[in-house]
């Protein structure tokens, strides 16, 4: 079984170049507005929003903190709907399994990232780098558990065989997630009963605050989609090679040859 | 034949497989007696261990569940038996309930041999009153313990990679078996002054997780195997 | 100030990681781009 996009047609390498990579009109222009968004998010969060009255300078942290994780949970969202479509879908199109993994991909590193800045943050508010709270704990349950997702999709077959599997994986990662966070609040709550530390964070936000976090999410929404355009491409591409990679073999192989052939001509 | 007389069936013949073969008693058991014994060495304190004894069982027995699963489906598909069956027109959610129930009754068996260890070892005591709590709670995580393990073993089986891949998958997704489970049998055995009552919530995200991967894992059985 | 390191090392590596995906993802798009042809690309 391969893939329907499976094509025998001859490698031909574009001289000029233009069309080489995965960008388009459109990915240009969301990837200036993502740049331009970005500059935003370092001038307001670390340039003109205020200190906070609790936090003082830390707080400037939450500007990349909480996009990250906004990030992480809409990639897993979009993880978890693409492989419904695929699986209950009637076309079991390979785009939406590779929208699937692209997200995963993508979710996976902004929740490492999220749990290092995270703990940079923790130790500077709360003066430890981690804490056996309900969330922080269900985030790097969150991490492993994708990870393993990601291994999923390395385990090799056909390409409906790796979109059947990870369906299923990001499909039951998302009932798992609940029962996870379920289980670590009880246990916490059971377990703690005093908190010393005010794990919520909690901040007055004034307007500039408000509206730096606002650039923030704006900015990271921005460039996981036009990350996940072209890491999509990139996957549709490696998959085509695939397919591929007999006929290329074969093919250089052949050019391996022609040399040889030629001194023998002569 | 219905889904569940199949079900028996598959179990019943894992279990036969295990009797003749004896790698569970021969080899996981051993196995499990040895972390508990080597738990011991690293946490070097009678006090520590005495409190954390109910952790430790089931740490242990997520471990030899790993290996409980390799084993379950190493037989299946070291010969072709999985194709076979599925060839056979056999229904997938009754290979993987049948194999589900045969793998939560050695670990079922486990269990209760690694309480009496702890019983030995670590200085526990099960009073009466939490005998009941004590069942049920062996019952339903075992039944959550076992559909994710199967579900995941059925999912990495025949493919290479697949004896690292089980522990990645398998060990965060049961950790609120892990979680759930330490405390309802902290409770039943009134460990560090717990009282019978505080098990029962615990008993309660046992069963819905136990529900939510046996269904989850008899519907998403077929997709997987199917190929 | 030993909260500026934290502060500037949080954004610091935020961008890195940002960074490092945008060019790995574009870089490797390159690559593969130059060896299949146009039509099959369905974003052209």
């Amino acid at each position: 079984m391969t893939t329907t996009d499976s094509n025998p047609a001859s490698v031909e390498v574009d001289p000029s170049g233009r069309f080489a990579g995965t960008g388009t009109r459109g990915t240009r222009i969301l990837g200036s507005m993502t740049v331009v968004a970005m500059v935003w998010l370092v001038a307001f969060g670390l340039g003109f929003s205020p200190a906070d009255r609790d936090q003082d300078e830390a707080v400037r942290i939450m500007y990349v903190h909480v996009p990250t994780i906004w990030v992480a949970y809409m990639s897993f969202v979009v993880t978890a709907v693409a492989s419904g479509f695929y699986l209950f879908g009637r076309s079991k199109a390979l785009g939406w399994d590779r929208l699937a993994g692209a997200s995963a991909e993508i979710g996976t590193i902004f929740v490492a990232a999220t749990l290092v800045v995270g703990s940079l943050w923790g130790r500077l508010t709360w003066g430890v780098f981690w804490q056996w709270d309900a969330r922080l704990t269900t985030t790097a349950l969150l991490f492993v558990t994708y990870i393993g997702y990601l291994a999923v999709r390395r385990l090799g077959g056909s390409h409906q065989q790796r979109a059947r599997r990870s369906a299923v994986v990001g499909l039951l990662a998302v009932l798992l997630i609940p029962l996870v966070h379920w289980s670590v609040r009880l246990w916490r709550s059971l377990h703690q009963e005093a908190t010393v530390l005010d794990t919520d964070g909690d901040i007055d936000m004034d307007g500039l605050m408000l509206f730096s976090l606002f650039v923030g999410v704006v900015a990271f929404t921005l460039f996981y989609i036009w990350l996940v355009l072209h890491r999509t491409r990139v996957m549709a591409m490696e998959d085509m090679m695939d397919d591929r990679g007999l006929d290329l073999a074969l093919a250089s192989r052949r050019a391996e040859v022609v040399p040889t052939q030629k001194l023998e001509e002569n | 034949m219905s889904i569940w007389r199949v079900a028996c069936l598959v179990a019943r013949k894992d279990l036969l497989v295990e009797r003749r073969s004896r790698v569970v008693l021969n080899q996981v058991l051993p196995f499990a007696g040895v972390t508990m014994v080597i738990f011991a060495f690293a946490l070097d304190s009678d006090a520590v261990l005495e409190r954390v004894a109910p952790g430790l069982v089931w740490l242990a027995t997520m471990f030899s569940l790993l290996v409980l699963v390799q084993r379950t489906f190493a037989i299946e598909t070291d010969d072709g038996a999985l194709d076979a069956m599925r060839v056979a027109g056999v229904d997938p959610r009754a290979i993987y309930l049948g194999k589900a129930m045969g793998l939560a009754i050695e670990l079922l068996v486990l269990e209760i041999v690694l309480l009496f260890a702890a019983v030995i070892l670590y200085r526990q005591t099960v009073p009466v009153d939490g005998i009941a709590l004590l069942a049920i709670t062996l019952l339903s995580a075992t039944c959550g313990l076992a559909a994710v393990g199967t579900l995941y073993g059925g999912l990495a089986a025949g493919f290479k990679g697949r004896e690292t891949l089980l522990p990645l998958l398998t060990l965060p997704a049961v950790a609120p078996v892990l979680i759930g489970a330490t405390r309802a049998v902290e409770a039943a055995l009134g460990t560090a002054g717990a009282v019978v009552s505080d098990g029962w919530p615990w008993v309660g995200l046992l069963l819905v997780f136990a529900a939510t991967f046996g269904v989850g894992g008899s519907l998403a059985f077929g997709p997987l195997i199917d190929e | 100030m030993e909260d500026a390191g934290f502060i500037i090392g949080s954004y610091v590596l935020t961008f890195v990681m940002v960074i490092g995906m945008s060019w790995g993802v574009v870089r490797r798009g390159r690559r593969l781009g130059a060896q299949i042809p146009d039509e099959d690309k369905y974003w052209t």
